[in-house]
């Protein structure tokens, strides 16, 4: 019998998250961790937070492109929680001792007008709950050495979540092709990636639905005015401090996100 | 390189297009190529092709993208010719017997108004020589073995061209942002990589730019009507016989390529 439980989990992951100190994978000491033992430890990071004082303000999806849910042998996308602690403010540099080993992800984020909840919600209706749409990048961070994990691993640890950054400009989604909204990625002004909202899952309003019904089965919902980050549109890029990172999008404007 | 060689590399390689098999990398064997004979041997074929009565439609550039130059080995991007024959309409299926390992990839393709003569030529002159962009798929291929090609290689085998596909939908520049415009790529109904028009050198008014100021330093002018195919905007896709391949982009429109089962 292992000796470890969520409380224990819990604690080692949120320890890891204050002190910036990456660690080996939960699953290494602890095999027997399955899906379900991993979102009742993202739950009680989140449980956590709440009580030290961070607001619930989203949810964001992982793994929602169709390459990396085969690296990982899954068939859909994973949800987590986001805090207002993690929102970056539009201009700021980003300290330099905000994350571990952020790596920067592109994504179309929907501003929630009504709740969504699940089981039985499909791309069409989940766009009749969003409000607006806007661009974000998030910078991923991962409590585990080299980004190395299992799935049960990388939904303990609140879907290798970070901080991001949303603007500048929220667009009604009717009339958005949001397939073909495309970004361009560059890292120091170089072009490194482009993709389109394709790439999640299909269209993000795919993510969104997966997300409200995948909460269903935990018996909650996707609450109006949350955030949803729907997930990379490309690979993640490497953000290492003092470097900067734009993303440009087709309809939603660009966004620039510097290291200190 | 001596010309007398340079005219053996140009015909090993045309006989690769009649006999379908290819030939072995020519780094391998001509240690002392260089990007001039590169040039040189595939402006041999260029006169091969006019003498059986082809016609140039255009060019092509490749090597556009910050990850197909990483993966080269090289800063710049480089060009081809578009023959005549190259062209397939849309309405008929692409014969996938004439290839040796065809690849695909979407491009955002240009229609020249007026000629382009560099060097010398900027953004601006080339978007002013822009009658319209079309949606265009084009068919990459190589005569070297197992695409084991360096940029000096791709350069003599005609920047690896195979054949295009333009979509019926022109579109002017002045109604679409090229650079953020999205492009998504199907393979038989699925979804295989997405992207947007500035994964082409950063935009491809860039690339236009760039090859009517290249091509210039040899005396050749882009002419007006003629097709120039940018560069790729995602990773090169592989083709089989039987395949259909459909970009769509976002403001351009889309276009299919349907290829036929492979004959003897």
């Amino acid at each position: 019998m292992s000796d470890w439980d969520i409380d224990r989990a819990a604690t080692a992951l949120l320890a890891a998250e204050d002190s910036r100190t990456d660690r080996e994978p939960l699953t290494d000491e602890w095999p027997e961790m399955d899906l379900d033992t991993a979102y009742a430890i993202q739950d009680e990071t989140l449980r956590r937070r709440l009580a030290r004082g961070e607001q619930l303000v989203g949810v964001k999806l992982g793994l929602t492109s169709r390459a990396k849910q085969q690296r990982m042998g899954i068939s859909s996308p994973l949800v987590a929680w986001l805090t207002d602690a993690m929102v970056l403010p539009a201009g700021a540099p980003v300290p330099q001792d905000l994350l571990i080993h952020p790596r920067a992800e592109p994504e179309i984020v929907f501003v929630m007008g009504e709740r969504l909840a699940g089981p039985g919600v499909t791309a069409a209706t989940a766009m009749r709950a969003v409000a607006g749409v806007c661009g974000g990048i998030e910078l991923i961070d991962s409590r585990y050495r080299d980004f190395r994990f299992t799935m049960p691993d990388v939904v303990a640890d609140n879907a290798s979540s970070g901080a991001f950054l949303t603007g500048p400009v929220t667009l009604r989604p009717e009339g958005l092709d949001l397939s073909l909204e495309a970004c361009l990625v560059e890292v120091d002004g170089r072009i490194v990636d482009s993709a389109t909202g394709a790439a999640v899952q299909g269209h993000p309003a795919e993510a969104l639905a997966l997300a409200a019904n995948a909460l269903a089965g935990r018996g909650l919902a996707i609450e109006a005015g949350w955030i949803v980050l729907t997930g990379g549109m490309t690979d993640a890029v490497f953000a290492p401090a003092g470097s900067t990172i734009g993303v440009h999008f087709t309809s939603l404007g660009s966004l620039v996100l510097s290291g200190g | 390189m001596d010309d007398a060689t340079r005219v053996e590399v140009a015909a090993s390689l045309l006989e690769a297009y009649r006999t379908r098999q290819p030939i072995e990398p020519l780094v391998e064997k001509y240690a002392g190529l260089e990007l001039d004979d590169a040039y040189a041997i595939q402006q041999h074929q260029v006169q091969a092709w006019l003498g059986e009565g082809r016609v140039i439609q255009g060019h092509k550039v490749g090597l556009t993208s910050g990850a197909m130059q990483r993966q080269m080995g090289v800063d710049q991007p480089d060009y081809g010719v578009l023959r005549d024959d190259m062209f397939y309409p849309e309405d008929a299926p692409v014969p996938a017997g004439i290839f040796l390992a065809p690849r695909i990839e979407p491009e955002i393709a240009f229609v020249l108004s007026r000629d382009l003569t560099g060097p010398g030529v900027t953004v601006a002159e080339a978007a002013a020589a822009v009658d319209f962009v079309l949606p265009a798929l084009e068919i990459i291929d190589s005569r070297i073995r197992d695409w084991k090609i360096t940029i000096l290689d791709t350069i003599a085998d005609n920047a690896s061209s195979g054949g295009v596909m333009l979509g019926s939908t022109p579109t002017r520049l002045s109604d679409v942002d090229l650079r953020l415009a999205g492009c998504n790529l199907y393979g038989n109904g699925a979804l295989v990589a997405t992207g947007a028009g500035g994964a082409v050198l950063g935009s491809p008014l860039l690339s236009l730019a760039w090859l009517a100021n290249t091509v210039g330093r040899h005396g050749v002018t882009l002419r007006a009507g003629h097709v120039v195919l940018p560069g790729s905007v995602t990773p090169a896709q592989p083709v089989r016989p039987g395949d259909t391949w459909t970009a769509q982009f976002a403001g351009i429109g889309s276009v299919t390529a349907r290829f036929g089962q492979e004959t003897a």
